[in-house]
């Protein structure tokens, strides 16, 4: 473990644990977008440019200021009071979310080649392959986010028009 | 082509870093990257503020500072000093550390912006892979830095502002990055050096290979152009610190240094993006002409983008601000669809061979759409000449 990592995952778990226990909405979204850094800088570490780069150019670019947005476009009152239920179920379904990735994780075939995804000339692999190999999957993404705003623009419009 | 003068930057850390212990080599490398862009960009910043007065007072018919030195091109020595020594106001109210934070991580992503310019031959910080990315990556966080300067200040027209500003940016970036698109699909890289290489090369004396033209990378570098205006928050697109409105935006709660901060931050990223439109569709540091070759590679990046910003103080100088209904509409009805008919432009471009009949053909889509949208948006209404009350 270099010492880029050890300093990088120190900023992204103590990001997320504030993001996770800060008292204000406003601060946890700013700690998670510490915590989105981290993990593009974790990224950018291994090699991995583009996936870095775009890690912040989503994250912290739109999910954070969607995030902020939606905050302070709802909620007046910022205090609420965690319950001990919802204490319980986050950590079911936290602990869900982690078994499965560790699985996937564990039974990819990273693990026993290493040196299989070594990044040579990363930016135009992922080009040739999203291109070539995984065009349909793209096509489909493509056309699902696009019914997504399509909706999303629909749903705001009947509102508009209700008001009338 | 003189390349002693060219590569005189170049030479002088290569001899630096020669000369420097083993163990420095890295550190003093990166160091002799940095130091310049912190230096060069911040005193760009204080000429530009000069320029910018004096070109917007002579368009106002006024004078303009003239009083600190030799024209008044000391005025930035001393507003420097001015917001150095007062006061620094933090509201009461205000989430001090992200109020303090704000200021310091938009200067911060305005120089990372720089990272990736090549401001001469072999003249780029980083050579990327993903360099273009790392650009939007960079303003993107600004973005962020906005949001936290207006919502820290707990003031309704800093919230205001920043509300507004973070509106306008992510309006405004998606058909920056898409214009931007149609030239990195040409150019077959993201890195912005082989982009500024692809251009290279003239016929005759005329730089051909410039993506600016082409059909769709003259039409690109206006749309361009026209998204950087509103992504650095400036005149026509200024609403984020309308002063008739919401007092200064989403600065209004700061003073002294941290003021000038905000200033510097927003000035850096006008330069930063003007740069990225130089690279993307003026040939990089090439020469416009190439018998003019023989003036270095940095002067003419520097020429390019004094010209630009004298474009950006024209039209601030020129056009009355929008209101925000028309921003919006203006972004994702006339913007987003222009943009992409200029990647299919783009597209088509790459695979038909040279001619006349390729400029054509590729000028066609993007001259269609850009009657239909504007007769549609106009809605019927006729443009008449305008009567004055008591201007005339």
């Amino acid at each position: 473990m270099s010492v880029p990592f050890l300093i990088l995952a120190a900023i992204t778990i103590a990001a997320a644990v504030a993001a996770m226990t800060l008292r204000k909405l406003v601060h946890c979204a700013l700690a998670l977008a510490v915590c989105l850094v981290g993990l593009a800088g974790l990224y950018l570490d291994l090699g991995a440019e583009f996936v870095g780069l775009a890690q912040v150019l989503v994250y912290v670019g739109a999910v954070v200021i969607l995030i902020v947005f939606a905050i302070l476009l709802t909620r007046s009152d910022e205090h609420q009071s965690h319950g001990s239920s919802r204490i319980l179920s986050g950590v079911a379904v936290s602990a869900c979310v982690f078994g499965v990735l560790a699985w996937a994780v564990v039974t990819s075939g990273t693990k026993e080649s290493p040196n299989a995804m070594l990044p040579q000339g990363a930016m135009k692999q992922i080009g040739v392959a999203l291109m070539q190999r995984y065009v349909l999957p793209l096509e489909i993404v493509g056309l699902l986010l696009t019914a997504a705003l399509i909706g999303a623009v629909v749903i705001a419009m009947e509102e508009k028009q209700n008001t009338k | 082509m003189t390349p002693a003068v060219d590569q005189i930057f170049v030479n002088i850390k290569h001899w630096a870093v020669f000369h420097s212990p083993a163990a420095m080599r890295p550190a003093v490398s990166v160091l002799l990257s940095i130091v310049p862009i912190l230096a060069v960009f911040p005193g760009l910043f204080a000429v530009t503020t000069v320029l910018e007065r004096k070109g917007l007072a002579r368009m106002q018919n006024r004078y303009g500072p003239n009083r600190v030195g030799p024209f008044g091109f000391l005025q930035p020595l001393a507003d420097g000093l001015k917001s150095l020594t007062k006061e620094d106001i933090v509201p009461t109210g205000a989430d001090r550390l992200t109020h303090f934070l704000a200021p310091l991580l938009l200067v911060m992503t305005a120089f990372l912006e720089y990272a990736v310019i090549p401001i001469g031959r072999n003249m780029t910080v980083a050579n990327l892979d993903a360099g273009v990315v790392l650009f939007f990556a960079a303003s993107a966080a600004m973005e962020l830095s906005i949001f936290m300067a207006g919502w820290s200040s707990r003031n309704k027209y800093s919230m205001l502002g920043a509300m507004r500003a973070v509106a306008q940016m992510i309006s405004y970036e998606a058909p920056l990055i898409l214009s931007s698109i149609a030239v990195v699909m040409t150019a077959g890289s993201l890195s912005t050096v082989t982009i500024v290489e692809k251009q290279a090369g003239y016929w005759g004396v005329w730089p051909y290979h410039w993506y600016v033209f082409t059909p769709w990378g003259l039409a690109g570098f206006i749309l361009f152009m026209i998204c950087a205006t509103a992504e650095s928050n400036r005149s026509p697109f200024d609403l984020p610190e309308g002063e008739s409105e919401i007092i200064a935006g989403y600065f209004t709660e700061y003073s002294g240094f941290k003021f000038a901060l905000f200033f510097l931050g927003e000035y850096l990223g006008m330069f930063a993006i003007s740069g990225l439109a130089i690279t993307l569709f003026l040939g990089g540091w090439a020469a416009p002409l190439s018998f003019l070759t023989f003036i270095p590679s940095w002067i003419w990046f520097f020429a390019k983008l004094l010209a630009l910003i004298a474009v950006f103080i024209w039209v601030r100088g020129t056009l009355p601000r929008l209101r925000m209904d028309q921003l919006m509409n203006f972004a994702w009805k006339f913007m987003l669809p222009m943009t992409l008919v200029v990647i299919l432009s783009a597209g088509i471009w790459r695979f038909l061979p040279q001619g006349v009949a390729r400029w054509l053909i590729c000028a066609v889509p993007i001259a269609i759409l850009y009657i239909l949208l504007g007769r549609s948006l106009m809605g019927g209404r006729k443009l008449e000449k305008r009567t004055y009350r008591f201007a005339e």
